[in-house]
C-alpha cells in the first residue's frame, strides 16, 4: 500500500480539460517536485489531491482510504495533509504564535496552552522565535510563508503540499524559505510545485514534469536533468535553466 | 373588507401627492444648499469653511424630529408661524443639504488637482472653473450617494406626520381612525407603497448612472 | 432648571432604546449577513427580502405595524417594547448589510486556508472569517450607532417618553419650544460627539495592523 495514490484524475473548467489523467504515488518521507509551465494544471492537481477542489473523474487514496469518495470525513482527512499556499493565505487577525495554534485548538481540540507550546516550537523550528507575537502585515513575505509551513507541520501531517512556496517572494528572501523546506524533507512526506530548479535538484527524490494536464516524463534528479528521455523535457530543462540559472 | 380598503386608495394616493412633493421640494433645496456648502467649505476660507463645517455637524447631530420641531413650535413662539408643509420642506431640506455636503465634497476632493490647474492654465476665474470643470466631474461622482439621500427623504417625510403634515402616513390614519378594521391592512399597504417608491427611485436613478457614465470615470465614493 | 429631572428621565430612556436597538440587532445583522453570504438559494433570498423590505419602508411604518396595527391580530405591545422590537429588527437589517461588504471584502485565501487545516464552514466561518469581518465592520457600526440614537426619537411618536417627548410635554407647559428643544438637540450632539469618540478608542484598541477599517462600505448616511 502506498502512503498516497493518485489514479487516473481528470478535472475540466467548463471546456477545458486541465487534468487529463494524472497517475502517481508517494512514499513516506519522500519529496517529490512538479515542474512545468505555467497553466499546466499543477497547482490544480494540489487542491485535487486535498479536496478543495475535488476531480471530476478519477482517484485519491491516502493511507488506505479513499479520499475521492464523498463518504469519507475531509475534514479529518485534510488533517494529515499540510498545505502551504503561494500567497501564504496566513490569518491577517491573528499573531504568528495563533495562525499555527487555532487549528490544533479548533480542530484537533487540544487545550489552548497545549497548543500554544507546540505553535512555539513550529515557530521556532523555522526560525521565527522573535516573531511570535507579530500579526501578518507586520512580517516580511519570507516569514509570513515560514509561518504558513509551520502552520501546516504543527498538524502533523502525513503529507504537505506546496503550491509555488516562493512565487510570489523577493528574490532575496526564497533562500530562508527554502532552507526550512530542506530541513524538512525526509522528516514528513513533500509534494511541492515549484521553479526552483536548484532545490528540485538537490532535495527532490523524484521529479515529475507536466505539460498540458498529462505527466509527460518523471524520474530521479540526476537521470531528469541529464538524460531526459521525451525531448519536450529536454527543452523544457534547457529554457528554465536559462531562466532562472543553473545550480 | 377588501372593498373597504380599495375605497380608501384615493384617499391614501391625496396623501402620496404630499409625500412625494415633500421629497421633490425637500431634494431640490437639499441639494441645492449642499452643492454651496461643498464648494465653500472645499474652496472657502478658514470663517466660512469652519461656519459649514459646524452647520454640518449640527443638523447632522441632531433627530430629524427635533429639526421639526424647532422650527415648527420654535419659530412660531418667535411669531413666525410656518405652515406644516414649509416647515417640513425647510426641516427636510436643511438636513439633507448638510449631508449632501458630505457627498459633493468627496466627489470634489477626489478630483485630481490637474484638473483645476488645467481650467487656470486657459485663464478661468476659480469660479468658472468650479462651474465647468470641477462641478460637472463631481456631480456625476455623486449619483450612487445621491440616490441613497433620494430613499433616505423619501422615507424621512414620514416623520412629518408629527407636525401635522397631511402626507400618506396621516391620510391613512385618516381612513383607519374611521374604520378601525382596516388598521393593519392599511399599514401594510402603505408600507407597500413606500418600498415600490424606493424601489423604484434606486432602480431609476440606477439607470441614470449608467446612461451618464463616462469611460474612464467610474464611480468610486461610498454609498 | 426644573425640567431637569424629567429630560434626564428621557435621556435614560433614550439610551437604553439606542443599545439594546443596537445590540439586539447587531445578533440579527450576523445572522442574516451569513444567512445572504453562506446560505443556500431559499434561506439567501430569505435574508434579502427582509433586509430589502425593512430598508426599503420608513421606519416610522414599521413602529406604526407594531404598535398600531398589531392588536387587531391579538398582539399587544407596550409602548417600549413596540420601539425596541421595531429598532432592533429594522437596526439587523441595516446592519446585515455593513456586515455582508465586510465579510466579502475578506479575501477568499482565508477560507481556503481554514479548510485546508480542517476546520468545517462553521468553524472557519466562526474563527476565522467572523472575528475579520466584526473588526472591519466597526466605523460602520459606529455610524448605525449614531443614527439608531437619533432616530429612536420617533419612538415619540407610538408614546414612548424617550428624550424628545420629554421635551415636548415640557415645551407645550412652558410654551417655550425655542429653549427646551436647543437643550435637547445640544443632549443628542453631546452623545453624538462623546458615543463617536468611545467607539474611536475602541476600534483603536481592537485594531490589528493589517485589518483596516478602509474596506467597510455601505454606511447608512455617510
Amino acid at each position: 500500500m502506498h502512503m498516497l495514490e493518485v489514479k487516473d484524475v481528470h478535472k475540466s473548467y467548463g471546456n477545458l480539460e486541465v487534468l487529463k489523467g494524472i497517475s502517481f504515488t508517494m512514499e513516506k518521507g519522500e519529496t517529490k517536485v512538479i515542474i512545468g509551465t505555467s497553466g499546466t494544471g499543477k497547482s490544480t492537481l494540489l487542491y485535487c489531491i486535498n479536496q478543495l477542489n475535488p476531480p471530476d473523474k478519477g482517484e485519491v487514496w491516502l493511507d488506505g482510504e479513499e479520499i475521492t469518495n464523498p463518504e469519507t470525513d475531509i475534514n479529518k482527512i485534510r488533517q494529515k495533509i499540510g498545505f502551504v499556499f503561494q500567497e501564504f493565505n496566513l490569518f491577517n487577525h491573528l499573531t504568528a504564535l495563533r495562525n499555527v495554534s487555532i487549528g490544533l485548538e479548533k480542530v484537533k481540540g487540544m487545550d489552548k496552552e497545549k497548543a500554544q507550546e507546540r505553535a512555539m516550537a513550529e515557530l521556532t523550528r523555522v526560525g521565527l522565535k522573535e516573531q511570535v507575537q507579530q500579526y501578518p502585515a507586520q512580517l516580511s513575505g519570507g516569514q509570513k510563508q515560514r509561518v504558513g509551513i509551520a502552520r501546516a507541520l504543527a498538524m502533523d501531517p502525513m503529507i504537505i503540499l506546496f503550491d509555488e512556496p516562493t512565487s510570489a517572494l523577493d528574490p532575496e528572501l526564497i533562500g530562508d524559505v527554502l532552507d526550512v523546506m530542506k530541513a524538512l524533507a525526509g522528516s514528513v512526506a513533500m509534494l511541492v510545485v515549484t521553479h526552483e530548479m536548484g532545490f528540485a535538484r538537490n532535495v527532490a527524490d523524484e521529479i515529475i514534469f507536466m505539460e498540458g494536464g498529462i505527466i509527460v516524463e518523471s524520474g530521479p534528479p540526476k537521470q531528469m536533468f541529464q538524460y531526459p528521455k521525451k525531448p519536450r523535457t529536454k527543452e523544457f530543462l534547457g529554457k528554465i535553466s536559462t531562466l532562472y540559472g543553473k545550480e | 373588507m377588501l372593498e373597504a380598503l380599495v375605497d380608501s386608495l384615493p384617499q391614501l394616493l391625496e396623501g402620496l401627492k404630499f409625500t412625494i412633493g415633500l421629497t421633490i421640494l425637500s431634494l431640490i433645496l437639499g441639494s441645492l444648499l449642499g452643492i454651496l456648502l461643498a464648494v465653500g467649505r472645499s474652496y472657502g476660507k478658514p470663517p466660512l469653511s469652519s461656519f459649514i463645517l459646524i452647520y454640518e455637524k449640527v443638523f447632522r447631530g441632531i433627530p430629524l424630529l427635533v429639526i421639526f420641531f424647532l422650527i415648527f413650535f420654535g419659530l412660531s413662539q418667535l411669531g413666525l408661524g410656518l405652515d406644516p408643509i414649509t416647515a417640513a420642506v425647510l426641516g427636510l431640506g436643511l438636513r439633507s443639504a448638510a449631508y449632501q455636503a458630505q457627498i459633493y465634497r468627496g466627489a470634489i476632493n477626489s478630483i485630481p488637482k490637474g484638473q483645476m490647474t488645467a481650467a487656470s492654465s486657459l485663464g478661468m476665474s476659480k469660479l468658472k472653473s468650479i462651474r465647468y470643470i470641477i462641478l460637472p466631474q463631481a456631480l456625476r461622482l455623486s449619483i450612487p450617494g445621491w440616490s441613497n439621500e433620494l430613499t433616505i427623504v423619501l422615507k424621512d417625510t414620514s416623520i412629518a406626520f408629527s407636525i401635522g403634515v397631511i402626507e400618506l402616513m396621516r391620510q391613512g390614519r385618516y381612513v383607519y381612525v374611521r374604520n378601525p378594521d382596516l388598521i393593519l391592512p392599511v399599514l401594510l399597504l402603505i408600507a407597500l407603497i413606500y418600498f415600490i417608491l424606493v424601489i423604484s427611485a434606486s432602480k431609476g436613478l440606477n439607470y441614470l448612472e449608467k446612461k451618464y457614465k463616462m469611460s474612464g470615470f467610474e464611480v468610486g465614493v461610498e454609498r | 432648571m426644573d425640567s431637569l429631572p424629567s429630560l434626564l428621565d428621557g435621556l435614560s430612556i433614550t439610551l437604553l432604546l439606542t443599545f439594546i436597538s443596537l445590540t439586539i440587532g447587531l445578533v440579527i445583522g450576523v445572522a442574516l449577513a451569513l444567512g445572504r453570504v453562506y446560505g443556500n438559494k431559499i434561506i439567501s433570498s430569505v435574508c434579502i427580502g427582509y433586509i430589502e423590505v425593512i430598508r426599503g419602508t420608513p421606519l416610522l411604518v414599521q413602529l406604526f405595524i407594531l404598535y398600531f396595527g398589531l392588536p387587531s391580530v391579538g398582539i399587544i405591545l407596550t409602548p417600549l417594547s413596540a420601539a425596541l422590537l421595531g429598532l432592533s429588527l429594522n437596526s439587523g437589517a441595516y446592519q446585515a448589510e455593513y456586515l455582508r461588504g465586510s465579510i466579502q471584502s475578506i479575501p477568499s485565501g482565508q477560507m481556503i486556508a481554514a479548510r485546508t487545516l480542517g476546520m468545517n464552514r462553521l468553524q472557519s466561518i466562526q474563527n476565522i472569517i467572523l472575528p475579520q469581518a466584526l473588526r472591519i465592520s466597526i466605523p460602520a457600526w459606529s455610524n448605525e450607532l449614531i443614527y439608531l440614537l437619533k432616530y429612536t426619537s420617533i419612538a415619540y411618536i407610538i408614546q414612548v417618553r424617550e428624550l424628545t417627548a420629554e421635551g415636548k410635554f415640557i415645551a407645550a407647559d412652558t410654551f417655550r419650544f425655542i429653549e427646551i428643544f436647543v437643550i435637547i438637540a445640544v443632549i443628542y450632539l453631546a452623545l453624538t460627539v462623546l458615543l463617536t469618540a468611545i467607539i474611536d478608542k475602541i476600534e483603536k484598541r481592537l485594531s490589528i495592523p493589517g485589518i483596516g477599517a478602509a474596506e467597510s462600505i455601505a454606511l447608512r448616511n455617510a
